[in-house]
């Protein structure tokens, strides 16, 4: 299992694809998902590419599958196989035409109506006004055979110009009907009572029917141009009843026959519509891959003989076998009688990397990537994060009851994993959550662990084992009598009977030096751990060494970082050790303190304090000198070295020259091989010319590095005390809690203080979960995962590779889903 | 009959985790308290004089624990009970969504 911790060995290979048979072959591989194309022409911009046309088609494709599944409102699965774009474009030619017969019947149906409304509405202007009866107009009810041309008062002619307008101008229009033609018109309107639809906007709005009646030919012209400037709609004006009433059967009839008609046209629609919304979804994932088949034949290049396409392309060197089977499935499916095959070239360019993971390790790796991908072959931090991440955010959350209810909560996803409802949610933070489900567990589980340990359940100790201290030998030693506090001195005969078997034991909950006791045991064990997780950060880097076969960086960079480390914090850690086993509660007034030890160590003083034990000083001198000595080693020791290596080689490859003229065959052949042996190794020999620059490179890196590293060394360790600070803001956060929130519910005393107990539990519930789960839960998640990045990976990991992104049409975007169509 | 379904599907879930949470929660503290556990001391309600009045010396603060536990027991059965509401909930929710669809 050799991908996990280091990624997978990669290949570039050539394929070359007979022109007949390639795009079978790249659907083929991309329905595997195996390779990475590179591109080979990459001085071509997109529009001179040689398959732009076949791209054009399929996103002219896409924009009408876009318009067709607007209009849907459902699709479901169904399969179809003929040729995609004829019946997409058929379709919406045909869509197009049907709509707009659609449009133009309706604005017909509207006129209709309209007209029928003037005419029923100016006839009842008719009626009204013929009760006052003017003399000006005598009106039709009087006499049936009346032309507009007999109204001969004034020797001008009477008009009549009738029609709609919006409810909302007809204040305007009656304004400036007023103004220009100063009364020589009148104007009587009524509003029809219902909703018409607006043709350009499409909504229902109130219309008003307007008859205007005017004398004179230029007033005439004016109030039809001032009713053109308004928007009307006019409709011609029957002089007498019979025309009326033969205009409005008329009108009867032709508004049912446009009904049925458009009902007819409706129903045709809606069954084009459902025929295409039984495929519209095959066929966006059809187009989708088109496209994205004729986008990797764009980046093959053609060879000589025009015939076959040749693509280069990155590929594990455990799938080649694969790889084969796939080319040939390809030429198969085209019927293509010359094979299309698969050869594997040696390359100097660095691979991406790969690293296989399965739904657990994915979340781990996903966060070692964050950081960045590691480079090719190089060790990969995840395998161990699985570990040392939710050990060190457990460190920090440390709560027993916290811990159990995030494991349940992971335990119900995990459980559920495959309910679509949870996959499939748009949410983001949900999501997040959702694909962490397994870190969320393992958190959550090392979390209960720790709870044991610090003894620490919502903020209360457990007392499983029985406590190992007793209060009643204090009391029976009478030392009480002056006191303030009631002191449990462990010196006392009786009083402390042994450790707790497992954690912290649970009196000191009652203690009100609690804080002093863990914060002390706290801080000695962050330090412990940092030191810990950082030398085996330094270890690591072993591997990297020896893979790339740089074994002079173990003696020169491994060795002295080791020392430096080790020679003066593994002292530090294992100056804790002993005081934690030497000095016991008996001399605990002389118990020194570490610290200044530790200050004393530097500084070279040893008179002031007492020793720990014999032979102090002198070990801590030769410490500090083999610590001292190993930072001029690493900081000159690679430059020299690869310095003196390199002059070597130069005065060697002087000789190799000379060499070569006397005994041609052999010497060529030594250097074939040890070139294509530098290549393998990926160490490279710079040009013979530019080895003064490269020099002084080499020695700045290197110089960066020590310093780096020296100093991160100090301030590192002083980092990992954030383990300690967090699990002290959990715990006093988690106590505040239950002093403030149930201990007022608990501490009720009258006969409804039971009742509130439950609004109370509740309150905490929600409290407990919202800030101590959510919010502690993503700082400590932050903190651990920042000791990763920057304190443990600093020490090995490079980060700066490229990650392998294979050609997969599972992992293409689909544009539909963002809009939310599908 | 009016509908039953006061609440969505999402706070009848809320409902039933925080009082499957209550129902184990308040129940340990019960046993807790009523076993005179000493690290609930503070918990407890006692007074001064409960402690330097007490004819029979720690029964007084004994009796109080064990108020407390079984305040503790009767918050727990209401627990249950709001559960078995929350239950009735979530089913209404899901028969709802099968009917509507």
């Amino acid at each position: 299992m050799d991908s996990l911790l280091r990624g997978e060995e990669l290949c570039l290979a050539q394929l070359f694809l007979q022109s007949g048979s390639a795009y079978d072959c790249i659907s083929e591989l991309g329905e595997l998902g195996l390779v990475e194309f590179r591109d080979l022409n990459p001085s071509v911009n997109a529009f001179q590419r040689k398959h732009v046309n076949e791209i054009k088609n399929c996103e002219e494709m896409e924009r009408i599958l876009g318009e067709l599944a607007s209009t849907l409102s459902f699709c479901c699965n169904h399969r179809v196989s003929v040729c995609l774009q004829e019946q997409l474009q058929r379709l919406e030619v045909e869509l197009g035409e049907v709509t707009r017969n659609k449009e133009k019947l309706q604005k017909n149906l509207l006129e209709l109506r309209e007209y029928t409304h003037m005419l029923r509405i100016t006839h009842s202007f008719v009626q009204r006004t013929s009760e006052v009866s003017y003399e000006e107009f005598p009106f039709l009810e009087k006499d049936t055979v009346m032309d507009y041309s007999s109204m001969q008062r004034l020797g001008a002619k009477l008009g009549f110009i009738s029609g709609l307008i919006q409810r909302a101008k007809i204040e305007a229009f009656e304004r400036m009907l007023w103004r220009v033609c100063k009364g020589y018109t009148i104007l009587s309107y009524a509003e029809v009572d219902e909703y018409l639809e607006d043709p350009e906007t499409g909504e229902p709005s109130k219309s008003i029917v307007f008859l205007i009646s005017y004398w004179g030919e230029q007033i005439g012209q004016k109030v039809k141009k001032i009713s053109d400037c308004y928007h009307c709609h006019l409709y011609p004006y029957p002089t007498n009843n019979d025309e009326r009433n033969d205009v409005v059967e008329g009108l009867k009839t032709r508004i049912q026959d446009l009904h049925t008609v458009l009902h007819r046209t409706e129903d045709y629609l809606r069954q084009v519509l459902m025929k295409a919304s039984e495929s519209v979804y095959t066929w966006v994932i059809q187009v989708k891959k088109i496209k994205a088949i004729y986008y990797i034949l764009n980046l093959c290049s053609l060879d000589v003989t025009n015939k076959c396409l040749i693509a280069e392309v990155w590929c594990p060197v455990n799938d080649i076998a694969n790889l084969r089977r796939a080319l040939e499935e390809g030429s198969r499916k085209s019927g293509a009688t010359v094979p299309s095959f698969v050869n594997r070239i040696p390359t100097s360019d660095t691979p991406p990397s790969l690293i296989r993971t399965n739904k657990f390790t994915s979340g781990f790796q996903g966060i070692v990537d964050a950081y960045g991908v590691g480079n090719y072959r190089e060790v990969n931090p995840a395998p161990f994060t699985i570990i040392t991440f939710p050990f060190l955010f457990a460190v920090m959350f440390g709560d027993l009851g916290h811990g159990l209810i995030m494991a349940l909560f992971a335990f119900w996803m995990v459980l559920y994993e495959n309910n679509r409802k949870l996959k499939n949610t748009r949410n983001e933070i949900w999501n997040t959550f959702f694909e962490g489900r397994y870190i969320i567990l393992m958190m959550g589980l090392f979390s209960i662990y720790t709870g044991l340990i610090y003894n620490d359940c919502f903020s209360k100790s457990l007392n499983i084992f029985g406590s190992g201290w007793s209060v009643k030998a204090m009391f029976t030693a009478e030392m009480w009598n002056g006191n303030r506090f009631l002191t449990l001195d462990p010196n006392v005969t009786g009083v402390f009977k042994g450790p707790y078997p497992l954690g912290i034991d649970p009196i000191w909950n009652l203690a009100t030096n609690r804080l002093t006791f863990l914060n002390s045991y706290k801080m000695k064990m962050s330090v412990i751990i940092g030191i810990i997780h950082m030398s085996f950060g330094v270890i690591l880097s072993t591997y990297n060494h020896l893979h790339f076969r740089k074994k002079h960086n173990l003696y020169l960079v491994f060795l002295p970082e080791l020392l430096f480390l080790l020679c003066l914090f593994g002292y530090l850690v294992f100056m804790i050790f002993y005081k934690w086993l030497v000095f016991s509660a008996k001399d605990s007034r002389e118990a020194p303190s570490i610290l200044i030890h530790f200050i004393n160590m530097f500084l070279m003083q040893g008179d002031g304090v007492p020793p720990l034990y014999p032979g102090q000083t002198g070990l801590q001198i030769f410490l500090v000198v083999i610590a001292v000595l190993s930072v001029p080693v690493l900081l000159l020791g690679k430059p020299i070295y690869l310095n003196w290596l390199h002059n070597g080689s130069q005065r060697l490859g002087m000789y190799r020259v000379r060499g070569y003229e006397r005994v041609r065959r052999n010497s060529e052949e030594e250097l074939y091989l040890m070139r294509a042996n530098d290549m393998e190794e990926g160490s490279s020999h710079s040009d013979l010319s530019s080895s003064g620059d490269h020099e002084a490179e080499e020695f700045l890196h290197q110089a960066i590095h020590t310093i780096e590293y020296c100093l991160g060394c100090v301030s590192n360790t002083a980092s990992y005390l954030r383990l300690w600070a967090l699990s002290l803001a959990h715990a006093q956060l988690s106590d505040v809690l239950w002093a403030m929130v149930m201990r007022v519910g608990l501490r009720m005393d009258t006969r409804l203080g039971v009742l509130f107990l439950v609004p109370v539990f509740s309150l905490f519930a929600v409290l407990t979960v919202s800030i101590l789960l959510v919010m502690e839960g993503l700082s400590a998640f932050l903190h651990a995962l920042r000791l990763h990045w920057v304190e443990f990976q600093n020490k090995f990991y490079s980060g700066t590779g490229v990650k392998f992104s294979p050609f997969s049409f599972s992992l293409l975007p689909s544009s539909f889903e963002h809009d939310g169509l599908l | 009959m009016p509908s039953l379904l006061f609440c969505g599907p999402k706070m009848a879930a809320c409902g039933i985790v925080i009082s499957l949470w209550g129902v184990i929660m308040l129940a340990m503290l019960g046993i807790f308290f009523t076993s005179k556990s000493a690290v609930l001391i503070e918990d407890v309600p006692f007074t001064e004089d409960d402690i330097r009045n007490d004819k029979n010396p720690p029964q007084n603060v004994y009796a109080l624990y064990n108020q407390v536990g079984i305040n503790c027991f009767i918050a727990a059965a209401i627990y249950v009970a709001v559960g078995a509401v929350s239950l009735c909930q979530v089913r209404l929710n899901k028969r709802q969504e099968y009917m509507v669809t």
